[in-house]
């Protein structure tokens, strides 16, 4: 329970409250959790992103205080509350503009934003672009599972065209799935990776580097719906890491992603874009300052 | 009292200057020690194109156009006759320019002059007709050739020495050239001291400011140090403004993607700890809706400034009205108890855009500011407003043990909100309903208690008396309910009729939501005939009275829609027709 409170005034801007914490014990990935039951059906793929994003907390020592995970909505989206980090679960499709004004206004928090393929590539597919355009420091994972899993089953940009299973489209799209990585790499996306929701051990060194590299960080994530599409079970056995080393080069990364069938793991593309930020340092002292400009 | 004043209105096509000669005859009318107010009117047309500068000159600060315009000065006449509506003149008017005038203007006028502005600037090197129509404009209303010079100078002077010499040749050939047409004494300026605003006078400095800048600084006044937004006319110059300050105080605007973007990156940086902001126009506040939802649910305080134009839909861009009350009080779904408040007037924005963000930071919600393209894109001359001294406090915890509750469910409603980078504090805010951890719950009594929570904190704080502005005779028993910037005719009509001799009262609201019904019925003491004044079509303000007030009195309601601005002779007719 709160103790005490304290009216303080929150002018001052971005200072970190909480300075010198002292040396901190060791975390565990266990000390991550909420201990928050999921709403997840069991065998849900997003369970091991969960699983993934703890260890790879504890990888990187992060206090959970210093980290703030962002989402809209969704099955996958649900992932801020079962974290000890701070978290926002906002609205639908606005998951990256949120923790864009968190970030660009508290640089010092590491901040994560979850979403799914609805979420992110649909509803929010002009904030996919423009985030990867403007290139804030954030670390996106996208837990695509080709379906909207939270309203029971219907198509996402990124289902198949023939996948009949869609209750708003029963005989399948007939549209092209969307490709996330090439438009992310198009939009300007500092860091393109895919890793595979159901193996945390070959997830956790990526998201490692996907949250240490600057700038914007894509991860997409195979996060198989076990309720809506049973298939994607087998994606565990279909998927590999990608044959060949990252690339800094876009025209090539360009070049491999066009051709991706979606199961190459590991990192695709490394960028060294310089990551939007402003200062945030004062040149003035008082709002009086800048008044002389109104005087006759 | 009623104030002296005058009213010109110069107009001009794309590229005559008209708007820098409206701009400078202000500054100087303001140097000479008046006060003033010029709103600027255009055409379709993105750049270029006619244009009018609609001007009143007075001794005391203005809130609103009079009903007619003495001085209709062209620098050239196309189009001009657009704007016939909007700048209404009469037998005691003059017209003149370069050229034929519109018979609109040649025909309500009592008299026409010619002045040919384009032959006199040609006569000087570098010369420019409109710095003669402000040498016009300046010797009609009997402005002294000092004050005009030293601003014609402060303007030219990154141009160079020749362009400031030429401009001060124009504005004196100007000057010369009206000798022979009627002067307009309502002002006077103090011979003895006819520049009141030089360095041996610094005691009683005056500002020049638009409705959109005082919206900027009242927001940095008050703390916000994060905005994002969308520009959307007519609410493009609080951004403007705000863009390069913000930086020097250590903070930031983003240009967003959209404004579904501008709104939720303002609530992800207030809920980093920082007071934000966004600014926008109806379409904008539109888009925003869910997500000011989710700043109610989520109890993030944010502040949306909303500069109405008319609506519905795109709409008429350019021109005011208050029409966007309804959206503003109830376009949020599900039972979202939320601030909505308006300036009254252009030196109001900066007071009421500071309590508004003080307010949002203090109670932990969403507040939306209605100012509208009337005050906004209206430049005045008032005297230097002083710092209300009103900043942004958040409660936030100072002492977290386990088991923070970000949502606790305390008496005052408000809850102590941690800041990410607090040890212990860590919670999930969410737009879910939740229990008092923010662990998302769809129980019957976590929905009752957060929502009494979320509704107490409004209805049970006590805004004090700036809730509204209340003026005028306490044993009236007529009065004027208004709100936002129709306070402006609303109050000039008002005290016409009481230097009359009429009782009358005047209640201009600030605060719209949450609703006031105990402060308005003390306001309404005694009076037995109410007269509701508003912008809008539909009658918006006045069916939201009826919704949340009780009125004891024989009311009617006055509403008219935009664009034409409400004149103080249209409210002074509505009363006294009203028997
Ligand atoms: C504005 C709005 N429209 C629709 C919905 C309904 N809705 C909730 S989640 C969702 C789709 C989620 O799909 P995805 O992001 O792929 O998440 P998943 O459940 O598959 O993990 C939809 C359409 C909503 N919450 N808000
Ligand atoms: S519906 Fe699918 S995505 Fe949603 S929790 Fe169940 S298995 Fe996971
Ligand atoms: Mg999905």
């Amino acid at each position: 329970m709160v103790t005490t409170t304290e009216h303080i005034a929150s002018t001052g801007g971005f200072e970190d409250s909480t300075a010198g914490s002292g040396s901190c014990p060791a975390m565990a990935p266990k000390d991550y959790k909420s201990g928050v039951k999921p709403v997840w059906c069991p065998g849900c793929g997003d369970y091991g992103v969960l699983l993934s994003l703890t260890k790879t907390l504890a990888e990187l020592q992060l206090q959970p205080e210093k980290v703030s995970v962002i989402s809209g909505i969704g099955c996958s989206s649900r992932i801020p509350a079962y974290l000890k980090t701070y978290g926002f679960h906002g609205v639908h499709g606005r998951s990256l503009a949120l923790a864009t004004g968190l970030k660009v206004s508290r640089p010092d928090q590491t901040v994560i934003v979850a979403s799914g393929d609805g979420d992110g590539f649909s509803i929010g597919g002009n904030h996919f672009l423009h985030a990867c355009r403007r290139n804030v420091d954030l670390t996106y994972i996208v837990m695509d599972n080709q379906l909207y899993g939270m309203t029971k089953g219907q198509a996402s940009p990124t289902s198949a065209p023939d996948w009949e299973k869609g209750k708003l489209t029963p005989g399948g799209t007939g549209i092209n799935p969307f490709h996330p990585l090439v438009v992310g790499l198009a939009s300007g996306a500092n860091f393109i990776a895919r890793v595979s929701g159901t193996d945390a051990n070959g997830a956790v060194p990526i998201l490692k580097e996907a949250i240490e590299h600057p700038g914007f960080s894509l991860v997409h994530i195979l996060s198989p719906c076990i309720t809506y599409n049973r298939d994607q079970l087998a994606w565990k056995k279909m998927v590999r890491p990608a044959p060949v080393e990252a690339t800094t080069d876009p025209a090539r990364a360009a070049r491999r992603l066009m051709t991706d069938d979606n199961l190459n793991l590991g990192v695709l593309y490394k960028g060294d874009r310089k990551p939007y930020q402003p200062t945030l340092e004062p040149s003035i002292n008082e709002v009086r300052e800048l008044e002389g400009q109104f005087v006759v | 009292m009623t104030v002296p004043s005058i009213s010109i209105t110069m107009t001009g096509s794309g590229g005559s200057g008209v708007m820098t000669a409206g701009n400078l005859l202000l500054e100087a009318a303001g140097r000479a020690g008046w006060f003033g107010l010029m709103t600027r009117s255009a055409g379709p047309q993105i750049r270029g194109g006619e244009a009018a500068a609609m001007l009143r000159l007075s001794s005391e600060p203005v809130l609103s156009h009079k009903d007619r315009y003495e001085i209709l000065l062209g620098i050239d006449w196309k189009n001009a006759d657009r704007f016939a509506t909007e700048i209404p003149l009469d037998g005691d008017s003059i017209v003149l320019g370069d050229g034929e005038p519109p018979k609109v203007f040649s025909e309500a006028a009592g008299q026409q002059f010619q002045v040919d502005l384009q032959k006199i600037a040609k006569g000087i090197k570098g010369g420019r007709p409109n710095m003669v129509a402000l040498g016009v404009a300046a010797a009609l209303v009997g402005l002294p050739e000092s004050s005009v010079a030293q601003v014609v100078e402060k303007a030219l002077k990154r141009k160079g020495d020749e362009a400031v010499s030429a401009g001060k040749e124009a504005l004196r050939a100007g000057m010369e050239a009206a000798a022979h047409l009627p002067r307009f004494d309502q002002l006077t300026v103090d011979a003895e001291n006819p520049d009141p605003l030089a360095v041996d006078n610094p005691s009683n400095p005056r500002w020049n400011i638009s409705g959109n800048e005082a919206c900027g600084l009242g927001a940095v006044r008050g703390g916000t140090r994060f905005v994002a937004a969308y520009p959307i006319t007519p609410a493009t110059e609080v951004l403007e403004w705000l863009a390069p300050a913000l930086p020097k105080l250590g903070g930031a605007l983003v240009q967003a993607e959209d404004e579904l973007a501008s709104v939720n990156q303002i609530i992800g940086g207030s809920f980093g700890g920082t007071p934000s902001l966004t600014a926008t126009s109806g379409p904008g506040l539109a888009l925003m809706m869910e997500s000011i939802g989710l700043a109610v649910a989520s109890e993030t305080p944010i502040v949306v400034v909303n500069v109405m134009r008319g609506g519905p839909s795109t709409g008429i861009p350019t021109k005011s009205e208050q029409s966007d009350l309804n959206i503003a009080l109830y376009g949020l779904h599900g039972d979202a108890p939320h601030l909505v408040l308006a300036p009254l007037s252009i030196a109001d924005c900066i007071f009421t855009t500071q309590w508004t963000v003080a307010l949002a930071e203090k109670l932990q919600t969403a507040a939306i500011l209605l100012s509208d393209q009337a005050l906004g894109q209206t430049r005045t001359i008032i005297p230097q407003q002083e710092d209300a001294g009103i900043v942004a406090e958040r409660e936030v915890p100072t002492v977290l043990e386990d088991g923070y509750e970000r949502y606790a469910v305390t008496d005052s409603g408000v809850s102590p909100m941690a800041v990410p980078g607090q040890p212990g504090g860590q919670y999930t805010a969410d737009g879910l309903e939740h229990t008092p951890t923010g662990m998302p719950s769809s129980k019957a009594d976590d929905h009752h208690k957060q929502m009494d929570k979320r509704l107490r904190k409004l209805t049970d704080f006590d805004f004090g008396d700036n809730w509204a502005v209340v003026e005028g005779d306490e044993d009236a028993e007529t009065a004027v309910l208004t709100w936002g910037s129709s306070y402006g005719a609303a109050s000039e009509a008002l005290a016409e009729l009481r230097a009359e001799g009429q009782k009358a009262r005047l209640i201009a609201m600030r605060l719209l939501s949450p609703a006031q019904p105990e402060r308005l019925a003390e306001a309404l003491q005694g009076i037995s005939k109410l007269l509701v004044v508003e912008q809008s079509h539909g009658g918006q303000f006045y069916r939201y009275l009826r919704a949340y007030y009780d009125l004891d009195a024989d009311v009617k309601s006055m509403a008219v829609p935009g664009p034409l601005a409400i004149r103080p002779s249209d409210v002074r007719k509505t009363l006294t027709e009203w028997s």
